[in-house]
């Protein structure tokens, strides 16, 4: 019943015109604009640490693929090496040698400069030692001019690239003062010089007062082998499940467990399957510590959820009207999903997966506390078998090894190794974006 | 007939409340609406009829810039209320709501209580001044809904928790409580059952006191019984506009009378 | 790799059945496969899959089975008199595994001979300096027992695997032969075809379940260990965390609370940097912006969430701390003395969530009716008041659960705070200052050179076992919010 006591006037309280907006929707408005503001600061703060992010990444990982080497023509003849072999400290003896080389070098392009072994050995390291290695190696070259290019030491290469200057630098065992007189005399000479780091590519870890040997190559081999056991099994296991669960499972307590239990399980801080693997695979089952096989089981049990649950949708994606169309022209349960379900859900179910991989890859927590941290990754593996069972590390771990060394020229290659590992996430995530593109059916 | 009786008593002429010319609306390639003229007049039902599809409810939402918060959506032509264009620049779409409210297809009633439902409007308006003169405006809009008796004693209960019909009037209370002068309502009785709906008609016509009411209705029956105008759209185009009467029992137009007969629709 | 080897004639074993088992099934509907009640495919299918099921789980089984009965035994094999002051039955167990790996090793590069590796009286210092030149780390020499019971480890292990070889390869060709009789043309091979894949699914469905078994179990079962030697009470309500380095004895201090406070506190920074943003991120992206804008940031945003924690801890370390330090340390405003803080750790852990939060919220967000917009639309409400008054009450519940959900990552990330936060546990409020979280310790415990059976190592179960039942706590209420949330919409 309308309520005859109440006699306001009905349109007294609004304002007599549209266009005038009175004083109160003024300051409504002000704050709808106040409101929109907060949201676009926060989209612009989300943004602004993506940029510092990738900014500090490249601004401070690109000088690891830069090294600084000395290239020196050398010649050792037959009976050179003879004598040295003969003398009492054989590796000075090749580096006397070498020294007269660059000698000879500096004089032929007019350079003058004082040093000595010790200058030359802060430099370069043990001259002597390498050169020694290399013609063992390789008895054919002897007698035969080539060209060394030996690698400078981590703070030479940090005076090229600025991480060392003449105002800080304080004479230590290291490095002195007058060696980068010494330096600036051979870069005149055109005898030192920057080139691209393949070692840092290809190399293995190095000990850890010598950051300039450091590569990253053992360990994306590691790496490598990890990902092959974790897709090998993920994926058949992932997909099993995720069509039990979405085509055949039963309303069950059974069903509701195994639920639950993926749910949870992708939620499950990733140190704790690190922990499990530690003491079901090392200590339980006796398996080889550091070995890639065992961290590829543990990130297996990492990734199953996010492949389940990925693959799931993929299958719930898929219309119920093919599922009969299938049944209907007498084709078993089994058959309708293999046949015509499954197929139509791969795309989306190797995307997944391709996520699913690219998380695991990036995984460290776990690798820690089974054993595959930085230094373990000294070498490649013997054979295609021996890749999962010989000790070896994953490239964030030996990420990890090199941030939390003491000596700073590691901080380089710690970031020079994100670089390698973004890239690689990187092409695995445009392929899966590729593969949605490519395939993507909508019903 | 029960109907013909309530048109009948109907329209002493009123003031144009609504003046719409030349009115166009797309939705980014589609025209939905096509140069629609039309008068809504003060305290008359007027309601909007045709096919589904036809645009009724399109228009009904461009009269208080409601399709504003669709991106594709762009309006042409002059709607004015009072006189005054409401897409001029100057004019806030918040300000014309607030003059222009809106009851809709489904009840929506917010997830909070039945006193905060009502007292949502009155409060972003700021139209009371302390709790008590709130009190009061959510007491009047609860009873212009003809819901007070049945919500009385339970306003802090959830408003989700009422019936359906409960809800639509509840929904109806709380577009009352901003105090505006034109109601739009799409299709309010779509949802409801028929006694729910016998409810809401009354209601309407109570409405009709103070408001300018206008009512888009798929049921070619209930706006006979509510309405003292009518408009017939059929595939964008206002068709006829005129007395609900003449309009039932006399069409000009031959596509009007296919629909009320049942031919088309 | 005998191993491999085994498991590849079992394959083709299942490779022939196949074969014989299709063609005798066309052969008995006399080559008309119209004959048969199933496809062909599905008989030779039948064979393989009898021949490599049975015998796959019964390697797995003996597998498993034998390193623990081969250890029980060698175990019961050592005297008491063996096992050295201040050692433990397991860590001379593990020398005994190490010693017979390296006799493995040494057969294998030739330096050994099978007969001396197998001599019980073998000069015990010779066979060290042999078995440490083929480059096998022995920690100590040789002892006599330890000898005898790696030269019997071996020998048990190699019986068991010759065993194990022929017991599997028997069962795969009874197997086959089981499956090759039961084929004939009327023999309904589709139907236990699917059955048999059917089991298959369920067992891989139910490895979910044992690896959560596996994870309840190596808790429990070490952290039990740990309370052995260390009182539990002292775990939970010690205040101090201080372990000897040392190895053994009773001077470490292992009280989980400064963890459990750093752990918190890092966590709290993280969600003060991440709720805020990622929410008012989701709320614009949802709301406001453009689908341009939505199509470019929205991605751009998720980028975070894609990055290696790694990468955030090396951010934090080099990039963050030196900042912070920079603002806040002796040059700056003196609040600060090192990089590592729980600011730098809590702010870049906030980075990492900033995408966790906004995406789960943007979800949320868009559940809500667009019908309740509307009706606040039509009164006349702007977005902002929309979206206030109305669209967030109703998302409240699943924005708190996603929020609990973000907390949850917090409280478990672990590379971040390794890197970031420092490494002293410490019951302080200035955030300025270096804390360590339960997660840190973990890793610390289990890398250092603290052997298994020491309290040092087995605490890092214990603050594993807490981390688990923390996070699986939040974890459950935060997803039974979000589901009764998504009920309500639904």
């Amino acid at each position: 019943m309308t309520d005859a006591s109440m006699q306001s006037p009905e349109t007294g309280r609004h304002a007599a015109s549209l266009t005038a907006t009175d004083a109160r929707t003024i300051k409504r408005a002000k704050a709808e604009k106040r409101f929109r503001t907060y949201g676009i600061v926060a989209i612009a703060t989300g943004l602004f640490f993506l940029v510092v992010l990738f900014a500090s990444i490249l601004s401070q990982g690109i000088p690891a693929f830069q090294r600084t080497v000395v290239s020196v023509d050398f010649t050792l003849t037959e009976q050179q090496r003879e004598e040295a072999e003969s003398t009492l400290f054989k590796t000075k003896a090749y580096s006397d040698l070498f020294i007269a080389a660059l000698n000879k070098e500096l004089t032929e392009r007019g350079v003058e400069v004082d040093f000595d072994d010790a200058a030359i050995e802060r430099l370069l390291g043990k001259v002597g030692g390498t050169i020694r290695t290399f013609y063992a190696e390789n008895p054919d070259q002897l007698g035969q001019p080539i060209e060394f290019d030996l690698a400078a030491s981590s703070r030479v290469d940090g005076y090229f690239k600025g991480r060392v200057s003449r105002d800080t630098l304080q004479d230590s065992r290291f490095l002195q003062l007058s060696d980068l007189d010494l330096v600036d005399a051979l870069k005149e000479a055109g005898i030192i010089k920057q080139g691209f780091n393949w070692p840092f590519i290809t190399g293995a870890d190095s000990g850890v007062d010598n950051p300039g040997g450091a590569g990253i190559g053992a360990s994306v081999v590691g790496s490598f082998f990890m990902m092959m056991v974790v897709l090998v099994l993920s994926l058949p296991i992932g997909v099993a499940a995720s069509i039990y669960l979405e085509e055949f499972a039963p309303q069950n307590k059974f069903t509701d467990l195994i639920e639950v239990n993926i749910s949870n399980l992708a939620a499950v801080p990733s140190i704790v399957f690190g922990i499990l693997g530690l003491a079901v695979f090392i200590q339980f089952m006796h398996l080889p510590q550091s070995a890639p096989l065992v961290g590829g089981l543990v990130l297996t049990l990492m990734t199953l959820p996010t492949i389940i649950i990925s693959t799931r949708a993929s299958l719930k994606a898929v219309p119920p009207s093919i599922r009969d169309a299938a049944l209907g022209v007498g084709a078993s349960k089994m058959q309708a999903v293999f046949h015509h379900v499954l197929p139509l859900a791969a795309p989306g179910i190797l995307t997944g997966t391709i996520i699913g991989l690219a998380q695991a890859l990036g995984e460290t927590a776990p690798l820690l506390l089974i054993g595959m941290v930085g230094f373990v990754a000294r070498g490649y593996p013997d054979g295609f078998l021996a890749g999962f069972t010989e000790p070896n590390s994953a490239m964030p771990a030996q990420i990890y090894t090199w941030a939390a060394r003491a000596d700073v020229g590691f901080y380089e290659k710690a970031w020079g190794g994100i670089i390698i590992l973004l890239m690689f996430l990187l092409t695995m995530n445009i392929i899966a974006i590729i593969l949605r593109r490519r395939f993507e059916r909508r019903w | 007939m029960n109907d013909m009786t309530r048109v009948e008593r109907a329209v002493d002429s009123q003031d144009i409340k609504i003046n719409a010319k030349n009115v166009q609306v797309f939705y980014g390639e589609t025209h939905a609406i096509k140069d629609v003229n039309v008068d809504i007049e003060d305290k008359t039902v007027t309601a909007f009829i045709g096919p589904s599809g036809c645009g009724k409810s399109t228009f009904l939402r461009c009269l208080n810039r409601m399709n504003d918060t669709i991106d594709i959506c762009k309006v042409k032509g002059d709607i004015l209320l009072d006189g005054e264009d409401i897409y001029d620049k100057r004019v806030d779409p918040v300000q014309l709501r607030a003059k222009v409210g809106m009851v809709f297809q489904k009840p929506n009633p917010f997830p909070k209580s039945i006193y905060d439902n009502v007292a949502y409007g009155p409060r972003i308006h700021g139209l009371a001044k302390n709790k008590a003169e709130l009190d009061e405006i959510v007491e009047k809009s609860l009873r212009r809904g003809a819901i007070w008796d049945e919500v009385k004693d339970r306003l802090d209960a959830p408003g989700t928790g009422l019936s359906g019909g409960q809800q639509q009037r509840l929904c109806i209370a709380r577009a009352v409580a901003t105090e505006p002068e034109v109601l739009l309502m799409d299709e309010p009785c779509s949802a409801l059952d028929p006694i729910a709906t016998a409810q809401v008609e009354e209601l309407i016509d109570e409405l009709r006191a103070r408001y300018s009411v206008v009512i888009v209705t798929h049921s070619m029956q209930q706006a006979a019984r509510v309405s003292q105008k009518t408009a017939f759209f059929h595939l964008g185009n206002l068709v006829e506009f005129g007395e609900t009467g003449q309009i039932f029992t006399n069409p000009e137009d031959p596509r009007t009378e296919s629909y009320i007969t049942g031919r088309i629709g | 790799m005998p191993i491999a080897w085994l498991i590849l004639i079992v394959l083709a074993i299942a490779a022939v059945g196949y074969v014989l088992g299709r063609s005798r099934a066309l052969q008995s509907a006399g080559g008309d496969s119209r004959g048969l009640h199933s496809l062909p495919v599905f008989y030779g299918t039948n064979v393989a899959l009898k021949t490599v099921v049975p015998a796959f789980g019964l390697l797995i089984l003996w597998l498993l089975a034998q390193p623990l009965f081969v250890n029980s035994q060698i175990s019961d094999m050592i005297p008491e008199s063996a096992i050295k002051e201040g050692s433990s039955r397991s860590l001379v167990m593990a020398e005994v595994r190490r010693t017979a790996s390296g006799l493995d090793n040494a057969v294998a590069q030739g330096t050994l001979s099978e007969t001396a590796a197998n001599n019980a009286d073998a000069d015990v210092s010779e066979l060290t300096q042999i078995l440490k030149d083929a480059g096998q780390v022995v920690t100590s020499d040789i002892s006599q027992p330890v000898l005898n019971a790696a030269q019997r480890y071996r020998l048990m292990n190699a019986t068991g695997y010759t065993i194990m070889s022929f017991v599997v390869l028997f069962v795969a060709l009874i197997g086959a032969a089981a499956g090759w009789l039961q084929t004939n043309a009327d023999y309904r091979a589709r139907n236990v075809v699917e059955q048999g894949v059917g089991v298959l699914l369920l067992a891989a469905a139910s490895i979910a379940i044992l690896t959560t078994v596996g994870i309840v179990l190596s808790l429990v079962f070490n952290t039990w260990e740990f309370f052995k030697l260390y009182p539990a009470t002292d775990f939970f309500f010690g205040l101090t965390w201080s372990p000897s380095f040392s190895g053994r004895g009773g001077l470490s201090e292992l009280g989980i609370i400064p963890l459990l406070w750093g752990t918190l506190y890092i966590s709290f920074v993280a969600l003060l940097v991440a709720v805020p943003i990622g929410l008012f991120a989701a709320i614009y992206l949802s709301e406001y912006a453009s689908p341009r804008v939505r199509s470019v940031a929205k991605p751009m945003l998720e980028v975070l969430a894609g990055i290696p924690t790694i990468v955030y801890g090396l951010f934090a370390l080099l990039t963050v701390g030196p900042l912070l330090l920079n603002i806040f340390g002796a040059d700056g405003l003196g609040w600060m003395k090192a990089g590592t803080a729980v600011m730098t750790a809590g702010v870049v852990m906030g980075i990492m969530l900033i995408p966790f939060v906004s995406s789960l919220s943007d979800d949320i967000i868009n559940a809500v009716p667009q019908a309740m917009r509307d009706g606040s639309y039509g009164l006349g409400a702007t977005q902002s008041e929309t979206i206030r008054q109305v669209v967030l009450p109703a998302a409240l519940p699943g924005i708190v659960g996603a929020i609990l959900l973000a907390a949850s990552r917090a409280i478990g990330e672990t590379m971040i705070v390794v890197l970031g936060a420092g490494a002293a546990a410490r019951l302080s409020l200035n955030p300025f200052e270096a804390m360590t979280t339960v997660t840190a310790k973990i890793v610390s415990q289990l890398t250092g050179d603290a052997d298994f059976a020491s309290p040092e190592a087995l605490v890092a179960f214990a603050l594993g076992m807490t981390l688990f039942v923390l996070t699986l706590g939040l974890n459950v209420f935060a997803l039974y919010i979000v589901r009764k949330y998504r009920e309500q919409y639904e």
